[in-house]
């Protein structure tokens, strides 16, 4: 636990007294200070690319009263810099009167240990297994073209000071190991890629070998893609497997899905709470509480216990995620998804594990069902503009089907749909529902957070897959 | 207020003596100090306010060839002391890289030219918020539009890049923007388009209404789109994204793309990549310029160079470490392009229009459907379809798809480039795409 007062010419107390002041007036609002460490270590080109060590610190403090947040913030921890950030928020806002809100809830849960991942493996092991993943991969033949591993941990320690000495607490490790490989075969070049990650030690995920098990689904995935043909062009069925595809119900439903958003009505799914959204047998959540997940937190940015919030049930839109702003003007409660990258970003409303639950039918029901489709196994990233509803991502692993059955596969491609309109077209929910391995980032105005998201397999009736092939 | 040079060249000189002292051969530097002070507006009201201090150090040591780095934002004495060793220590046992050095001392930069980077002029928020009422005023005049967010950001910054070579440099920069994104509905359905604004100095700022509108207008224009059957056909890129082809091009012949092998372009170099009418230049000396700077993040002095040359591929862009993987010298683009953009073409945007009966033109994509290793392209587009020179109907939910090196030589050129950005491109067509639809 960092003491951030430490080493400063201001303690605790003082610094309380400072945001029971600015605040007084405001509707919310507070200090978030953090102390973060990173480390990052690559290994590319059959050497150890970089290896750097990160060290940041620094508060943001913000004031909210109505719509309108003021924030400032620094690396500078001081009695000046602090006034001055008060100074700069209560200038803001002076025209507004607000009461505040000290109600916040409070939990007893954690869903990480308090372990510092950058200091619980070291340099030399860490170093040694670079090194063994290059030799790993390199051996499996001459049509290993690039090898590229690395090493990413983090350690962030966050306190927020609320108006009348409120104080909350909590400390957040993270890792995630990746590997990505290019092949070369007569003449073609492809890329797999693949890794791992959470909020535990690296050794929790790459004991026993199993980061083996790493290397051999980013060859597996290069190796696919060797083969691949040109992928069609047009709308047709799509089959997607289950776990990380589920970065579709990221895009197309999730961020529509935020309450800033909706608040805003610049989302295409602000006047559709209660109504059907998605077919019958479609439950979609967002959950912030299990453990040790990539996209989880024991409370959220501004202090908020996370919770697994029911966003779809059985077709029909419950829910919104919210911050304690949007909730606010929304007359509703925070639902623990107040988010910032850093003490540098102001709070956001955001997705931490976003999940679609299992139905009942098997993988090979879906696939021997489409006569002309595809089978999308796994994707690079996605986007959405939330606000027309359209939604892409990229196939990096993808198959023909024909006849109900697996064929060829192609090359990568992007998918385009219609948020509003895509879960109507889920015909068949799988039950085989899957985690990420925890490893991916969500960007939004700027700032990016680790979720995670899992689905089962699904088929979609009618999608647009935008490949050459006509 | 931005700190002064002085107080960032004594933390550059703190770290490298230190780092010296704890027994490194080589040490390079970067101290940063940035001050920015953002308000953003909504429906006409105050939004958010927010004003950044920050700091940061770079540091890597090498000992021989070895090498590691840390970053720090705290600037304090002691804190730096700790992570000096620490850096040390991890650069100890570090495995060595022949290719790891400082970059050559005949190649380093020798004077600083004042290229007008810095405006000294500070927006105060009072005025930062009746430029934005303007630009939102003019934004919601159409009963169409039914949501206005306009931001405007100032930044000041300074900097001290320095190596144990001797190299010593760095000047203050500005910074200003202006955006307005405009939300549009129809039957129930929305639009979104915006606008932007970047300058080097407040004084070329557009007017606020001008960003207003045009935000306004093109939002208002891509309500209703029709998702068209899929086709080849020509693909004009309007000039917001005609220069991702640019930024494509700027990937694919960076010398670590080259040297690892993972570039289409790989062994391309004079040979022709685009038609023999097109030139690319990266011009690091424009007055004003967004991208403009006296060397690269290396130290290394950077001079306008023509990346492509009557459609052939003249040079890499080229660091020091890959220069050596590659025998090349750095030309001065650790860190990538600077003012990078394409020579005009011949055709005026109109007769480029009118060059065929039927197009499709892109005004925005979405999804990053571009692979440097194959070249293959995909992509969500919307814009408008072209018919005998007119724009008919606004399209969405497709897809455009390709592969960058026959779209490279299917490249036609209009005439009007703006220099708007730190890439620029002017309106381009690229002659046949597969484009999915329904």
């Amino acid at each position: 636990m960092s003491n951030f007062f430490k080493e400063t010419d201001i303690d605790t107390s003082q610094a309380e007294a400072i945001v029971t002041e600015t605040l007084k007036n405001c509707d919310d609002g507070e200090l978030y200070l953090e102390n973060h460490k990173s480390e990052s270590i690559i290994l590319d080109d059959n050497k150890i690319k970089s290896s750097t060590y990160n060290s940041d610190q620094g508060y943001g403090f913000r004031a909210v009263t109505g719509e309108v947040v003021a924030y400032s913030h620094s690396n500078d921890i001081s009695k000046e810099s602090l006034r001055k950030s008060s100074d700069n928020l209560k200038d803001t806002l002076k025209s507004k009167k607000g009461t505040y809100n000290h109600e916040i809830p409070k939990t007893n849960n954690k869903y990480y240990e308090n372990i510092n991942p950058i200091e619980s493996k070291t340099f030399d092991s860490k170093i040694d297994l670079l090194n063994s993943v290059n030799n790993y991969l390199r051996s499996k033949g001459s049509i290993v073209n690039q090898v590229t591993a690395n090493f990413l941990g983090e350690h962030k320690s966050i306190e927020i000071i609320r108006s009348d000495n409120q104080v909350l607490k909590d400390d957040r490790p993270l890792v995630r190991f990746n590997v990505s490989v290019v092949l070369e075969k007569n003449g073609k070049k492809e890329t797999g890629v693949y890794g791992v990650g959470g909020r535990q030690s690296y050794d929790d995920y790459l004991k026993d070998g199993s980061w083996k098990d790493v290397c051999d689904e980013a060859f597996r995935i290069a190796n696919v893609n060797l083969e691949s043909k040109p992928a069609p062009a047009g709308e047709m069925k799509v089959v997607l497997g289950p776990g990380w595809p589920a970065i579709l119900i990221h895009e197309a439903i999730g961020h529509g899905l935020e309450g800033d958003f909706n608040r805003k009505k610049t989302s295409a799914f602000h006047n559709l709470m209660g109504q059907q959204v998605a077919s019958e047998g479609v439950t979609i959540v967002d959950d912030g509480t299990l453990h040790q997940r990539r996209g989880s937190l024991t409370i959220d940015d501004e202090g908020t216990p996370t919770e697994n919030t029911v966003l779809i049930e059985n077709g029909i839109l419950k829910n919104y995620m919210q911050d304690r702003l949007n909730a606010r003007l929304m007359g509703t409660k925070s639902t623990g998804s107040g988010r910032r990258e850093s003490y540098k970003h102001v709070v956001l409303p955001r997705m931490r594990n976003t999940m679609m639950l299992s139905g009942k039918y098997s993988q090979d029901e879906m696939i021997s069902s489409v006569d002309k489709g595809i089978f999308a196994v796994s994707f690079g990233g996605g986007q959405v503009d939330i606000t027309s509803g359209k939604f892409v991502f990229n196939c990096t692993e993808a198959y023909e089907i024909n006849n109900g059955k697996i064929g060829s596969p192609i090359k990568g491609a992007t998918l385009i749909g219609d948020g509003p309109s895509i879960l109507k077209e889920v015909s068949l929910v799988g039950n085989d529902m899957k985690l990420d391995p925890g490893i991916g980032t969500c960007g939004k105005a700027g700032q990016g957070v680790p979720v995670g998201v899992a689905q089962p397999s699904i088929l979609i009736n009618k999608m647009t897959v935008g490949g050459t092939k006509l | 207020m931005i700190r002064d040079q002085e107080f960032l060249r004594d933390i550059a000189s703190y770290c490298i003596e230190n780092s010296k002292k704890l027994g490194a051969t080589d040490v390079g530097v970067k101290v940063i100090h940035s001050v920015s002070e953002n308000v953003s507006f909504r429906n006409k009201k105050l939004d958010e306010s927010n004003r950044a201090d920050s700091f940061a150090v770079n540091l890597t040591t090498y000992i021989e060839k070895k090498k590691s780095s840390i970053n720090s934002s705290d600037l304090s004495k002691s804190n730096l002391e700790k992570l000096i060793e620490r850096c040390i220590d991890a650069t100890k046992i570090t495995p060595s890289d022949e290719n790891n050095s400082l970059p050559d001392k005949d190649l380093m930069s020798k004077e600083i030219r004042d290229l007008n980077l810095y405006d000294e002029t500070h927006y105060p928020n009072d005025k930062k918020i009746e430029f934005l009422k303007n630009v939102e005023e003019t934004a919601s005049t159409d009963e169409k539009i039914v949501n206005t967010e306009a931001g405007f950001t100032e930044n000041k910054n300074n900097f001290i890049l320095a190596n144990s070579n001797g190299f010593l440099g760095g000047y203050k920069t500005s910074y200003f923007s202006s955006s307005c994104v405009a939300v549009s509905r129809i039957n129930g359905a929305m639009e979104r388009d915006y606008e932007f604004g970047s300058t080097r100095f407040l004084e070329d700022m557009m007017e606020p209404e001008e960003i207003g509108k045009i935000a306004a207008d093109k939002a208002i224009k891509k309500l209703g789109p029709k998702k068209i059957k899929s086709e080849k056909i020509g693909v004009i890129f309007d000039k917001r994204i005609s220069k991702g082809i640019l930024s494509t091009l700027a990937s694919a012949i960076s010398a670590s793309a080259i040297a690892r092998g993972t570039s289409f372009l790989k062994d391309q170099i004079n040979s022709e990549v685009f038609p023999n009418s097109i030139n690319i230049i990266d011009d690091p000396k424009i007055e004003k310029g967004l991208g403009s700077q006296n060397f690269d993040s290396e130290g290394v002095e950077t001079n306008s160079l023509k990346l492509v040359e009557n459609g052939i591929l003249k040079n890499y862009l080229i660091d020091t470490y890959y220069g050596k993987k590659l025998n090349l010298k750095s030309n001065g683009r650790s860190g990538g392009t600077t003012n990078l953009y394409f020579e005009n073409g011949t055709l005026s945007f109109k007769d480029l229009l009118n060059s065929e009966k039927k197009f499709l033109y892109i005004t925005e994509t979405i999804g990053h459907g571009g692979n440097i290793i194959t070249g293959d392209y995909s992509v969500g587009a919307s814009g408008f379809m072209v018919e005998d020179g007119e724009l008919t109907y606004p399209v969405s939910e497709i897809t455009i798809a390709g592969n960058f090196k026959e779209m490279f030589k299917n490249i036609t050129l209009a005439n009007d480039l703006e220099m708007k950005y730190s890439t620029n491109a002017p309106t381009l067509l690229i002659n046949q795409m597969t484009v999915a639809g329904k």
